[in-house]
């Protein structure tokens, strides 16, 4: 079809932008535009969904014949000041942001050590010590959460947000410690040598040269740290027990299935405030958060 | 004084006695922190958990040993059989699905597109609201009497009364399933883009001047240059679908009659809520097998890139 085209456009062209000249935008329309469209729309379908439920007026809610349910003319907060104000939702909403901070500053700082010391220390067993970190992060948190359980309570850890910051660096140093130890052997180590030669410590190594050096990795593990952590489900859920001790995933779930039929707009309106914070963060460090993912895969 | 001397006299030499000195204290030193997370909080509850699994313990008493016995029990147990068969069922499932339509759009999103980064971002969306909040949205997008899809499909006509998407058996499985390949998708399709766009495209115009299709491009280029990544990438999210909770936890708790009772569920319900401690840690102790077998895909098909692109392991 497009064989003549391309045989005279092959000549006049870069060819450093591959062959996607050939395809012409009819074409390109049914085989890319349209399923695209779709897949995306399926993908954020829920996310609309949740929005618009949460500023719809109680009785709209469950009157799909006389409003259309896709979309509303009176939109309102009632859901959300009533979440704000007469709930101990900001509570919860605390009570994540201090859990997901603390545990991820924590595994952070474990973590940028045992990748030096991993990836530039050259301790012996390094290796193997690595390939440890990596098996750990094959660990999920659905087959130890039972006897874990058991620990948090022998450590007098139940019910207090440590029982969640000291266990949720499980997760995160093993995918942190990974994502750095890439990052660290990119790091030349002519530059170490330089200070060495210039009588630096190991210590002043780390903090003025390796560290600098490997912000924007920090950053990427930082993000997607915090992300791990808001999302977390099965240690809050088994490890916290009073109501105001709760994070938002689990306060959400346990506090508004009380059987109220109007409870729709309440829980799309805890889910959308429980979520804003994280895809704003999102919307700021998109190229990190997609390093972090990806970086971690390839490694 | 006497390290300058060494350093000038044989250069790597002496680099190597000053940094091997201490190198084992200095190292074991800089694992400390990382090493006492894991060891306390990874290494012995995993330990534990076996232990626990032959043990009678319930919530607040600390058992004794009995051997088998839970294992005995839950394999007697017909909730444990469906538990088993829809994990798998789920896992098998959910992840061809996830890795079908993650590769077909990573594919898509790798074609020259206006707008790509900010298309990249929308999508992963999904991947970034926690599970729990999405699984909500989902919760009542699956209303029995006020779903917006059965309220569609209604207004359209293709069906009569209301879909009972969580009520009946198998209407709930393959729910949850979407549910799950929905969320699963956008960290498929990046991570497989992310391998996509290391292809060269030269590959792919020597492929055009001898007149392939893009079909057998897909098959001959595309895809061998990618399996590496998709071994590592599918390794994860079997073991992530196979050991998944929270969405089956909010959607439908298990039911309806332990239809879509995970093994994961399987261990919470018995363990924390019937205080069966010994018992639910012999269920999830169950599940290692297969995680094992997840791991050594995954092992397998690093060592296969390694050979390779002819790479020494360091």
């Amino acid at each position: 079809m497009t064989k003549n085209n391309s045989v005279s456009s092959v000549a006049l062209e870069d060819h450093s932008e591959g062959m996607n000249y050939l395809v012409n935008l009819p074409r390109q329309t049914i085989t890319v535009y349209i399923p695209l469209f779709l897949i995306t729309t399926v993908l954020l379908f829920p996310f609309y969904w949740m929005t618009v439920t949460a500023i719809k007026p109680k009785a709209h809610l469950l009157d799909l014949d006389t409003h259309n349910p896709f979309w509303t003319w009176e939109p309102t907060l009632e859901h959300i000041t009533a979440l704000l104000f007469e709930t101990e939702y900001p509570n919860w909403l605390w009570n994540t942001m201090f859990i997901s901070v603390s545990a991820t500053v924590l595994s952070l700082i474990a973590s940028v050590f045992a990748a030096y010391a991993i990836t530039r220390v050259r301790f012996s067993g390094a290796n193997a010590v690595g390939g440890m970190i990596f098996l750990a992060y094959l660990v999920p948190p659905s087959i130890l959460f039972i006897p874990l359980s058991t620990v948090v309570y022998q450590y007098g850890l139940f019910d207090t947000p440590f029982a969640l910051i000291l266990t949720y660096p499980t997760i995160l140093i093993p995918f942190s410690t990974w994502l750095l130890m890439g990052y660290f052997k990119s790091i030349p180590y002519e530059l170490e040598e330089c200070a060495l030669v210039d009588g630096a410590t190991r210590w002043q190594i780390l903090t003025r040269i390796i560290v600098p050096l490997a912000i924007p990795g920090l950053i990427s593990a930082s993000i997607f740290s915090l992300t791990l952590c808001w999302n977390e489900f099965i240690y809050a859920l088994t490890f916290i027990n009073s109501v105001e001790n709760k994070t938002v995933p689990v306060a959400i779930v346990s506090a508004f299935t009380d059987g109220d039929q109007y409870r729709w707009g309440s829980l799309m309106a805890g889910s959308l405030v429980g979520t804003l914070p994280l895809v704003i963060l999102y919307a700021f460090f998109v190229e990190h958060y997609v390093s972090a993912m990806t970086g971690a895969v390839k490694e | 004084m006497s390290k300058i001397g060494q350093v000038v006299s044989t250069r790597s030499k002496g680099f190597k006695s000053a940094w091997s000195d201490n190198k084992n204290l200095i190292g074991s030193l800089f694992m400390l922190p990382a090493a006492a997370f894991l060891i306390l909080f990874l290494v012995y509850p995993l330990g534990l958990g076996i232990w626990l699994s032959f043990t009678d313990a319930r919530i607040g008493r600390t058992g004794v040993f009995i051997g088998l016995e839970n294992y005995e029990w839950i394999v007697m147990d017909p909730k444990f059989h469906t538990a088993v068969f829809f994990t798998i069922f789920y896992t098998v499932v959910a992840s061809a699905a996830k890795f079908a339509i993650g590769l077909y759009l990573a594919v898509l999103l790798n074609e020259r597109l206006p707008f790509k980064a900010i298309l990249r971002a929308i999508i992963l969306i999904p991947f970034i609201v926690p599970t729990v909040l999405s699984a909500i949205a989902f919760w009542w997008i699956y209303d029995p009497q006020f779903s917006v899809v059965s309220w569609s499909l209604r207004e359209m006509g293709w069906i009569e009364g209301n879909i009972d998407f969580l009520g009946d058996p198998w209407n709930s499985r393959w729910s949850v399933i979407f549910a799950n390949v929905w969320r699963g998708v956008p960290f498929i399709a990046i991570s497989l883009l992310a391998g996509l766009q290391t292809v060269p495209a030269s590959l792919y115009e020597a492929a055009t001047l001898d007149g392939a299709t893009p079909w057998q491009m897909f098959v001959k280029i595309t895809y061998p240059l990618l399996t590496p990544i998709i071994a590592v990438v599918m390794t994860f999210s079997v073991l992530f679908t196979f050991t998944d909770f929270q969405l089956i936890k909010v959607l439908t708790n298990g039911g309806p009659a332990g239809a879509t009772e995970l093994m994961a569920t399987m261990s919470y319900n018995t363990a924390i809520l019937g205080g069966r401690i010994g018992e639910g840690a012999a269920v999830s102790t169950a599940m290692v097998p297969f995680l094992l077998g997840a791991i050594m895909v995954s092992w397998f098909g690093l060592q296969r890139r390694k050979w390779q692109q002819g790479s020494s392991d360091d």
